[in-house]
């Protein structure tokens, strides 16, 4: 999943003044991560089969969120 | 009590001889948010929060500790093999001089672990409040160092560690909805 298309990433622009010394790195990323906006997890939640629940972390699809440094190349 | 599993709760695989990574994940280690800081806080608050959340505490809590186990392993791999030499250049001098190659309780810039890294106020929306934050520094640190990294089996592993801190936050903002809602008390109008 690129970066862009993350629902659990947000940006921001920091302010960028006339002498800061290093070339701007542009826009900042954050991470919402599904806990933040799920609330109670509701009835019947998606769950990823057994052995990809162990491998991921967490048996709830919607929980799961994948990171990648967003530096990385 | 407990019982103990002599596996890890995830398979630890370390593929690049890289000591500094060890310097990295001590933070996670005995860091003010890393994993023995969890385990101590949540297992110390079950104590003094309403019934319906001990044994989430108690879960939790013991998970913690199998995540401390998790990365004690990395850290061990990434300098079991390393020369003083190789230490050093890793910025593990200090750590040396003190401990050869043992673990111990230090963050990333080697200051010692203190119980002042975590708290027990005993007020329960406060504690749980306090859990919920923790959980999402760990969540940033385990980011921050993979961002550092550049071993693709460690990060492997701590993706998992990560993922794991997203549902114990989850599980703690559930925990104030619990003993938030007042459904079950009787009301006298
Ligand atoms: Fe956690």
């Amino acid at each position: 999943m690129s970066q862009q298309q993350n629902p659990f990433r947000r940006y921001y622009l920091p302010f960028r003044g006339r002498f800061d010394p290093c070339p701007p790195l542009g826009p900042k990323v954050f991470v919402v991560p599904p806990n933040v906006l799920t609330g109670f997890q509701p009835p019947d939640y998606p769950q990823f089969p057994p052995l990809e629940a162990l491998q991921k972390g967490t048996l709830w699809e919607p929980f799961f969120d994948y990171y990648e440094s967003p530096y990385r190349k | 009590m407990w019982s103990y599993e002599k596996k890890l709760m995830y398979p630890v695989k370390v593929s690049t001889c890289n000591p500094t990574l060890a310097k990295y994940l001590m933070e996670q280690y005995g860091g003010a948010d890393g994993e023995l800081a969890a385990a101590l806080r949540y297992l110390n608050q079950r104590y003094t929060i309403p019934d319906k959340v001990i044994g989430l505490l108690t879960d939790i809590g013991t998970e913690e500790f199998a995540h401390l186990e998790m990365i004690a392993t990395m850290i061990y791999k990434l300098t079991k093999d390393a020369t003083p030499d190789q230490l050093r250049e890793a910025g593990l001098a200090e750590h040396y001089v003190s401990h050869d190659s043992a673990l111990f309780y230090n963050n990333a810039a080697g200051v010692p672990f203190t119980a002042s890294y975590i708290q027990a106020k005993g007020d329960p929306i406060a504690d749980l409040y306090e859990d919920i934050a923790a959980e999402e520094k760990a969540r940033a640190t385990y980011q921050w160092i993979i961002d550092q990294s550049d071993d693709p089996d460690l990060n492997d592993g701590l993706r998992f560690l990560r993922e794991r801190e997203i549902i114990h936050a989850q599980r703690f903002k559930e925990a104030v909805m619990l003993i938030s809602d007042d459904r079950d008390q009787k009301k006298v109008f």
